[in-house]
């Protein structure tokens, strides 16, 4: 069985009880994408599966048959940040760092998610253009557990990065 | 060479102000912030290490007892599985903060329900976790106590109480009284990064990679409980995924992953799953509090009651130490503090962020906004008329105390408006609005603590301790220390932590980890100038270290030409003496809250938070303000959310999980207010400096509950005040 996993092939071929999660980190190494709970409770594993977020924890790696994984080692890296990442470390959108891949990820698929028009918990306008308000940001986000308390800065930071692709169109 | 201060009076130099680089106190980004978010920090679990075997814990399912048999056959001939252990050099609990010994082992000894009792080892993580399930294990169940709220369960006297003057006779003199009980219930840490080690035996060295907090103490622990001598154990922590008081000691998955590396001698991983960080690391106490105030005509307290019953395992001696601001905070001649321990077989009570204060100030807050709401007066008057001149039992003086700034600078900031706290004055629609005040307050502590400062030849510093970042910003702070003391960029100060081949720092806890691991970097600094102006033929008094230049008199020198091909090496070594009894030092602040009761449900959300804080000098604006919100994020989660709930029947918890034991989530917390008061505290450190990671919590969820009161006129004295306690007292919609 085949995937894809920021742009390079991969064969799975392990247990089938792996879950992408462990797969990602114990069999491809790509230890960015962090296990909190294994249970779909935290968010600290959120990976994009075909430009879609979800917490990889949730999927067995080998129902990703064909599929394209963007982890957080896909976003940016050390030397290239993405803006998003850039925008983390200006505002100290994290303290110790472990759910930040998450929230990244999650964040990058939250800002298309808004763009093709999905309404939230918190939308009154069902039908209507999303706002991504302060509110909705939080919301979305909500799915994405800091237990250090860096909420306030991860919206500063997530906004910063939204102006700045906003800018660059 | 070392230098080493023992630090018995305040240090009035103020060292760090008179130095030129400007870095100190400056807002700048983290070093480790770039490798956090694109994901490279390695974090205990993710050391790729060849022929790694995965163990998983196994816990039990009796309150008390015995295992008089684990069927090892049962599992043995599942798909690779290697072993099942249960050794007895295992332990049965973390150790406290502190502990430098094997916490209890035993593990065929239960004493509570979800006790480690043994780990299965497989190849891989799958076949271990299935193993783990199917184990069959026999007990023999003894007698429990597992009913924490049982009012009956007898207590033991923890700690000496204080007594003071006749408090009853005060409460029957005052003008205004209050005698109210409040109640807080137990709570996890729940750090985002599970427990995790990875252990390596080469069958002399044992190295741990593990999420710890404090490694000169755990690396004793880990000794004392596998009988190595201390040389014989490494620990290595560099990233650690929060820890919050849990990661203190060592802890069960680590003493379990180095038993089962040396009995099989390869690696064994061990990671805690979710549940068992519930189960078998650490739980802050509920606490029963009783708030006595008695104030005179003009709201000065005349007396001052709080007691406490707590509850821990038998032979632990954490308390929770609900009563430790209570002590100094505010006057009254007639005290008594007093606090008792009941025996319960639950898991261990031990420290969880800002143990005491976090849940003492809340209790004691909200119960002062019901003397001022009786006395009439704006709460935040009522805590400028009670600030006393000296300790109120041990008659020695303050340190620096902003808590007036605070008081007038976070009323100012918020727009507090104290004229008329009569409740349920503002409707939105369905929503009742209030607001709501609170003093902080945490006492300031400072540990032993050693660094290494390596000023290299090219004019570039390392700073090296076992000292660890748990989000705390160490890695900047540290370098911003040696940056203003050497005349250096941070980005030319490389720090490395986590790794005990460095010297023993204090570790984080407490909040003393900047203070006293930042004075032994500022030790070895004084140390590595004192050598620079020798070199230069100056006094280090005279020395100006700036931009990488040593400049004296009209000397100016880059500092590789000083240096001339030979590096500096020195160890500060930095201990508290007798200053920690000459002064009460302790970090002040003030809460003010904002929230909207919801007249239909009892749901109530936070609409407006601010903090203001004296934290002595900081030394990264930006961290120390993202601690500070962080601190008051959990402030939202004790005042709402955040309960463990136990089966009375067994002590198992019923919410072991991060869906039903509820931590604040983005959408619970508003845009944080937080301003960091100038201070300078030379009793507190010789950087000036004093805690920062704990004080945001620390009267928090009193300002909410005084907010809830304000708003629709319920007093909830039971924390976390969730819908179903509202509900039942909510007037008519």
């Amino acid at each position: 069985m085949s995937l894809t996993i920021n742009g390079q092939s991969y064969e799975f071929d392990g247990d089938p009880r792996t879950s992408l999660l462990d797969y990602l980190r114990d069999g491809c190494g790509l230890t960015g994408t962090k296990k909190g709970c294994d249970h779909g409770q935290c968010g600290a594993c959120t990976v994009l599966v075909n430009g879609q977020r979800v917490n990889s924890c949730l999927t067995l790696a080998i129902m990703q048959d064909g599929h394209a994984v963007t982890t957080i080692e896909g976003i940016g890296t050390l030397e290239a940040m993405d803006p998003l990442q850039a925008a983390f470390v200006k505002h100290d959108g994290y303290q110790c760092g472990y759910c930040t891949p998450g929230q990244i990820c999650s964040a990058k698929a939250m800002m298309a998610e808004a763009e093709n028009g999905w309404a939230s918990f918190v939308t009154d306008d069902l039908e209507g253009e999303v706002v991504l308000t302060d509110e909705e940001i939080r919301e979305r986000m909500s799915g994405n557990l800091c237990r250090c308390g860096a909420y306030s800065n991860i919206i500063d930071a997530i906004k910063e990065a939204m102006t700045q692709q906003q800018e660059a169109r | 060479m070392t230098r080493s201060l023992i630090m018995d009076k305040p240090d009035d130099r103020n060292r760090l102000d008179a130095m030129a680089q400007g870095v100190i106190g400056q807002p700048l980004d983290r070093p480790d912030g770039p490798a956090k978010v694109t994901g490279v920090a390695p974090y205990a679990a993710e050391y790729s290490i060849a022929n790694r075997a995965e163990g998983v814990l196994v816990t039990a399912t009796i309150s008390a007892g015995e295992v008089t048999d684990i069927d090892e056959q049962s599992v043995l001939s599942m798909p690779g599985v290697i072993a099942v252990i249960s050794d007895q050099r295992m332990t049965a609990r973390a150790a406290q903060g502190g502990a430098g010994k094997a916490p209890v082992q035993q593990v065929r000894h239960v004493q509570y329900y979800g006790q480690p009792i043994a780990v299965v080892i497989a190849e891989t993580f799958e076949q271990a976790r299935d193993a783990a399930k199917h184990l069959k294990v026999s007990y023999r169940a003894g007698d429990a106590i597992t009913d924490h709220h049982d009012p009956d369960i007898p207590t033991d006297p923890y700690q000496d109480p204080i007594d003071q003057g006749d408090l009853a006779h005060a409460m029957k003199q005052a003008a205004h009284a209050v005698d109210v009980t409040y109640t807080t219930e137990c709570h996890n840490s729940a750090p985002m990064e599970p427990h995790a080690s990875i252990a390596e035996w080469d069958g002399k060295t044992l190295t741990l990679h593990s999420s710890l907090q404090m490694l000169a103490f755990n690396r004793k622990e880990l000794a004392d409980s596998l009988n190595l001598e201390l040389e014989q154990v490494r620990l290595v922590s560099p990233y650690v995924g929060g820890g919050f008081g849990s990661k203190l000691g060592i802890s069960p998955e680590g003493v379990a992953a180095s038993v089962a590396a040396m009995q099989l001698n390869r690696p064994v991983r061990v990671v805690m799953l979710r549940q068992q960080v519930f189960q078998c690391v650490m739980r802050r106490s509920e606490t029963v509090q009783r708030l006595r105030l008695a104030a005179d005509a003009e709201g000065r307290l005349i007396g001052f009651g709080h007691e406490a019953r707590v509850s821990n395992l038998p032979e632990e001696k954490f308390g929770e130490p609900v009563t430790q601001a209570s002590e100094f905070l505010y006057p009254g001649e007639n005290r008594r503090l007093a606090i008792e321990i009941a025996r319960i077989n639950l898991v261990t009570a031990g420290s969880v962020r800002a143990p005491g204060e976090a849940v003492g100030m809340q209790a004691l807050e909200a119960a002062m906004d019901e003397l001022a709401n009786a006395i009439g007066i704006d709460p935040v008057e009522l805590r400028l008329r009670n600030i006393p001149e000296r300790h109120p039992s041990e008659d020695i003086p303050y340190s620096s105390r902003k808590l007036i700034e605070c008081l007038k600078i976070g009323a100012e900031r918020f727009g507090w408006d104290g004229a008329d706290r009569r409740p349920r004055k503002r409707r939105e629609g369905e929503w009742w609005i209030g607001t709501g005040m609170a003093n902080a307050c945490r006492v300031h502590n400072i540990n032993e603590a050693q660094a290494r400062v390596s000023l290299l030849a090219d004019g570039t510093a390392v700073v090296a301790s076992d000292m660890t970042d748990i989000g705390t910003g160490t890695y900047a702070v540290l370098g911003q220390i040696a940056g203003e003391m050497l005349g250096l960029d941070s980005t030319d100060v490389l720090v490395q932590l986590g790794d005990t081949t460095f010297p023993p720092g204090s570790g984080s806890g407490g909040s003393w980890g900047a203070a006293s691991t930042g004075s032994a970097v500022f030790e070895a600094c004084e140390a590595i100038r004192e050598h620079l102006a020798e070199q230069l033929g100056t006094t280090e008094a005279e020395l100006t270290l700036k931009d990488g230049f040593a400049i004296a008199g009209n000397r100016r020198v880059a500092l590789p030409d000083l240096l001339n091909g030979s590096a500096i090496e020195r160890n500060g070594h930095f201990k508290p003496g007798d200053i920690t009894k000459a002064y009460a030092a302790a970090m002040y602040g003030a809460f003010f809250a904002e929230v909207a009761v919801n007249a239909y449900t009892g749901e109530t959300r936070m609409r407006r938070f601010s903090g203001a804080f004296g934290l002595g000098r900081v030394l990264n604006r930006k961290t120390a303000t993202s601690q500070c919100m962080g601190g008051m994020v959990w402030g939202i989660g004790s005042a709402l959310t955040e309960e463990l709930t136990f089966d009375a029947r067994d002590g198992h918890i019923v919410n072991p999980d991060l869906a039903e034991y509820h931590i604040p989530v983005n959408l619970d917390v508003p845009h944080l207010d937080v301003v960091l008061v100038e201070e300078r505290d030379p009793a507190a450190s010789p950087l000036q400096a004093k805690g920062v990671g704990e004080l945001g919590i620390c009267g928090a969820a009193g300002a909410i509950c005084n907010a809830i009161y304000h708003a629709c006129g319920v007093r909830v004295r039971s924390f976390p005040m969730t819908p179903d306690k509202l509900l039942a007292e909510l007037p008519v919609p």
